[in-house]
């Protein structure tokens, strides 16, 4: 058993798991965020996806001992007790998501690009969501919703205090 | 690179002209407008329920161990050595569960598929054994350790060589299921893998080959696909009391898991809970028995919950889309008519029947297309092979079929000098005439689609083929379903004491939005909100009976009920209030959880309960049922005067660039349009029809499950490639037909499958449209094209 400590969403928390628990299985079994979605859990499909020191990476592909002492941020961090986040709320004005079950994942990759690249083409977007795949909608309301808060975010930028 | 404006739809709010309705021209506050789901906040939130993310205390979590031979006897199962395993709970094999259930064999077709193998497999990747933990770790590990011995046998993976005469035989009898009405012509058989032959005949063939100018035959091929959903296929039991069992499952058909799972342990029904949540995508692959009844049997074999969940690559050996062969002669006129079409269908049903035998009879009966021909055979196999069972994907079988007779339709088209819109207008089958099966055409918008199509394509504006090594090309394509017939509906509309409402219903909202437009089917009768409304997920022990989520029908027979239901709740409280007022009803209107008089006398829900319970709270329960009508088709001829509620018409049109020097495709423009009757909500209406075209596109392009020696040796979507954002056409467009439907809720028909339907001929004719090569079998992979191009001109390269 290794014991792990993360900062997840602001808080700092502790488990002691077997050395092959992955990222995403320490977030969903020990610590119940089941926002992170697990699809195909070999690093394919995205679902997974959350934010590690600022950068996406599926959580599937990381051993939760890579993430001891870093910073995460999964999807229940995005939005406060009354308010989603721009990338959330554009993803419900746009209707993006159907099953919605790669949903957490997709915003996540967008909210990891959307602060390294406030003003995305849509080639850019493409290149940075091409590994967050999705069965149900054919993505163009996803594009959409992304340059909408992208939009919206250089206007008037959210600060997450985690 | 941009997304075209077109694609933009009505702001969420838009109240959309109603459309030329035949019944009473309310104005409509509800259905018709574009509101975002219901769920989308959960949704975006991540705290959207789903059945994977659920965990009961003392749960046990199950493994599979598949089998590794596609045809096989067992010899000897030893799980000595997984058992020595510590945190190993239990191995359960075929002969454990007939100790609790001495017939184990499930299927809504046939009882052909045993919980887990019972003396024999049939497929790579059959259920074998399953192992217990609490932890899927050790689960995990010990089900390698389980040593199954098999005495090998000769496996058939061909769908038309398991037909010839000396093929491995499968099944050595089959014994039809008898639940499902349309499937109670099935007999039972021995010493064949043919499951079902299915025949439309009408006119006279042979006669009319005989008198046409010419005649074209050509064999088109589909290679078997797989759903890939991404919530896997999930399912857990525990026992309910002393005598009780609940399943939470992710499945399309909680009212069939019921009952099956019911008949499986000699029970009655009311001892079954079955229950859903969303689930994450499911296209068909979750429909029928999948894990239910597995962990139904562990679970009482073991007295503890078991929960069982599916990798991904476990959903390649669980279900798949049908392979398909079809053999398609036409006869034509000179003037370019068709006057005889024979089609001859060969379904890869894989290992166990699942739903194969609907699939191969109800899409094999509209083989000939949407056209008026007045000599028409259609014959349809569904054949077992010992592949991975094969059952419903998203159309039921349609698009293979319409893969045949589009392609060919263009050969035609293009070997007597016809326009390919113009040749299908020639032959449309329009309202008022006989389909071959003798059902008369009504509601079925096929012209209006073929406009539509040719007005996005400007198909009347010269196309740029290109010149130098990448050419454009430019095709189209048309098809169409009929809705499975007969099913019934069962919804409860439940109006509380503040006059706040609530539906009950066992539709699933798998991502397709049956809660929205429930909810504004209801809130549209009732006068109300539809925010307003809940929407209560299937729970067999709360929801009435459903046939199931599947085939596009949830729309039509569960709005109907659910607008029923409405209608009966809003009748019995004006009922209440014109006694109450001591006025006709007809003189009150519901609306805002208040009645009103014409006289401008009013009752707001308060006074309703008083008058009716004595106190300010109760319950008026409003209750529909729908079962549209039907005729069992001849079983000799395929003849009926009723065969569908409804036709669900399609069409797709593609521009595409393909390199001639590496055989790649690039799709730069899909359009598709469904004829959708009215859409109770349009935005959610174009969504599926993106989605669904997107899907068919991975199927058209690149999806192909690859096998040797019946192992899937690209499981996994690293080697099988599904549609990504970067995948997707610049100009992807869709466009809804709206004519409403006679008998539709508030004129609607179904729309979750027909955006599916012709995606896969229309970019096979851009691509002959561009370069002159013609593909008779799917995927389009870069190398089947270029061997087509290298092979028409002469140069063939090196087979593999």
């Amino acid at each position: 058993m290794v014991t792990v400590t993360i900062n997840v969403n602001g808080e700092k928390r502790t488990a002691s798991v077997p050395p092959e628990t992955t990222l995403l299985r320490l977030l969903r079994d020990d610590f119940n965020l089941t926002g992170s979605k697990l699809g195909c859990d070999v690093g394919d499909c995205g679902a997974c996806t959350v934010i590690v020191d600022g950068k996406a990476v599926n959580s599937c592909l990381m051993l939760a001992a890579q993430a001891d002492g870093r910073d995460v941020l999964t999807i229940e961090g995005l939005a406060t007790m009354d308010r989603l986040h721009p990338i959330q709320k554009a993803f419900e004005k746009y209707a993006s998501l159907q099953c919605g079950f790669c949903g957490p994942g997709v915003i996540m990759s967008a909210k990891a690009l959307l602060d390294e690249n406030p003003d995305p083409t849509v080639q850019e977007i493409r290149d940075a969501l091409g590994g967050n795949l999705c069965r149900c909608t054919g993505y163009v309301k996803m594009i959409e919703a992304i340059q909408d808060a992208a939009r919206i975010l250089r206007d008037e930028p959210v600060e997450i205090n985690r | 690179m941009t997304i075209p404006a077109r694609f933009t739809e009505p702001a969420d709010t838009t109240v959309e002209a109603p459309p030329k309705a035949k019944r009473k021209a309310a104005v409509r506050r509800e259905v018709g407008r574009s509101i975002p789901r219901l769920e989308s906040h959960a949704k975006v939130d991540g705290s959207a329920e789903y059945i994977y993310h659920l965990r009961l205390p003392g749960m046990l979590q199950g493994k599979i161990c598949r089998s590794t031979v596609p045809h096989g006897r067992i010899v000897r199962i030893d799980a000595s050595a997984a058992l020595a395993i510590e945190g190993v709970h239990a191995v359960i094999t075929g002969e454990d569960i007939r100790t609790l259930i001495p017939d184990p064999y499930y299927g809504p077709a046939f009882h052909d598929q045993p919980i887990l193998a019972i003396g024999k497999v049939r497929y790579v990747g059959e259920p074998v054994a399953v192992v217990l933990a609490a932890d899927l770790h050790v689960a995990e590990e010990a089900a390698d350790q389980v040593v199954v011995e098999y005495e090998p046998l000769e496996p058939v993976f061909d769908e038309v060589a398991a037909t010839k005469p000396g093929a491995p035989i499968i099944h050595d009898s089959l014994r039809p299921a008898g639940m499902f009405p349309d499937l109670q012509y099935l007999k039972g058989r021995s010493g064949t893998n043919v499951a079902l032959d299915a025949r439309v005949l009408h006119g006279d063939v042979e006669k009319g080959f005989a008198e046409a100018d010419q005649v074209f035959e050509n064999v088109f091929r589909s290679r078997k696909v797989v759903h890939a959903t991404f919530e896997p296929t999930v399912s857990l039991a525990e026992l309910n009391g002393s005598n009780g069992l609940t399943i939470h499952t992710s499945s399309q058909s909680p009212s069939y898991v019921r009952a099956e799972v019911s008949r499986l342990l000699g029970w009655p029904e009311n001892r079954v809970r079955v229950r859903t949540a969303f689930l994450g995508g499911s296209f068909g692959a979750k429909l029928y028995i999948k894990l239910e009844a597995l962990v139904a049997a562990c679970a009482l074999l073991v007295r503890k919950p078991v929960r069982i969940g599916l990798t991904m690559e476990e959903e390649f050996y669980t279900i798949t889309k049908h392979g398909a062969t079809v053999r398609i002669k036409t006869g034509m006129a000179k003037d370019g008519r068709i006057v005889a079409r024979e089609v001859e269908t060969w379904w890869n049903g894989g290992a166990y029947a699942d739903i194969g035998p609907r699939v191969s009879q109800k899409s094999g009966f509209t083989a000939a297309g949407p056209y008026d021909i007045e000599n028409v055979s259609l014959i349809n196999y569904a054949v077992y092979t010992n592949d991975p069972p094969a059952g419903a994907l998203r159309g039921f079988g349609i698009s293979q079929i319409v893969w045949a007779y589009e392609c060919q339709n263009d050969i035609i088209a293009r070997s007597l000098g016809i326009d390919p819109l113009e040749f299908r207008r020639r032959n449309i089958l329009h309202d008022g005439r006989p389909h071959a099966t003798g059902t008369i055409m009504t509601n079925a918008e096929i012209d209006e689609v073929l406009d539509r199509l040719s007005d996005r394509m400007h198909w009347d504006v010269l196309f740029d083929h290109g010149s130098g090594p990448v050419r454009r090309g430019r095709g189209l394509a048309i098809g169409f379903k009929a809705c499975i017939a007969p099913t019934t509906s069962v919804a409860v509309v439940n109006v509380y004491g503040d006059g706040s409402c609530c539906v009950s219903c066992s539709t699933v909202d798998m991502g397709q939005g049956s809660d929205t437009a429930m909810a504004q089917i209801a809130a549209e009768t009732l006068g109300i909100s539809t925010e307003t409304v809940r929407v209560i997920h299937p729970d067999t022990d709360v929801t009435p009976y459903d046939m199931a989520t599947l085939g596009s029908r949830s729309t039509y027979h569960m709005g109907n009920a659910v607008r029923l239901a409405a209608e009966d709740a809003r009748a019995q409280l004006l009922r209440i209030a014109a006694a109450t007022l001591q006025t006709d009803i007809e003189e009150l209107e519901y609306r805002d959880g208040a009645v009103i008089s014409r006289s401008g006398a009013r009752m707001t829900m308060r006074g309703l309960m008083l008058a009716r319970f004595g106190m300010q709270a109760g319950t008026v329960i409003g209750m529909g049922t729908f079962t549209p009508p039907y005729t069992k088709p001849d079983p000799r001829t395929g003849q009926s005067p009723q065969i569908t509620p409804y036709w669900m018409l399609a069409g797709a049109a593609a521009e595409i660039e393909v390199d001639t020097e590496t055989g790649r495709i690039r799709v730069t423009k899909l359009v598709n349009v469904g004829d959708v009757g009215c859409a109770i909500n349009p935005a959610i209406a174009k969504r599926q029809l993106n989605g669904a075209g997107t899907m068919q596109l991975g199927f058209t392009l690149f999806e192909e499950m690859r096998f040797n020696e019946g192992q899937v040796i690209n499981a996994s979507l690293a080697d099988y490639k599904i549609p990504g954002m970067l995948d997707v056409p610049e100009d992807l467009s869709a466009e809804l037909v709206e004519f409403p439907h006679e008998h539709g809720p508030f004129g609607a028909k179904g729309v979750g499958e027909t955006g599916m339907f012709s995606v896969s001929p229309a970019i096979a004719n851009a691509l002959c449209d561009a370069i002159g090569v013609r593909i008779m079998e799917l995927p389009l992979t870069p190398e089947r094209v270029l061997r087509a191009i290298r092979e028409s001109e002469n140069r063939p390269l090196e087979s593999e």
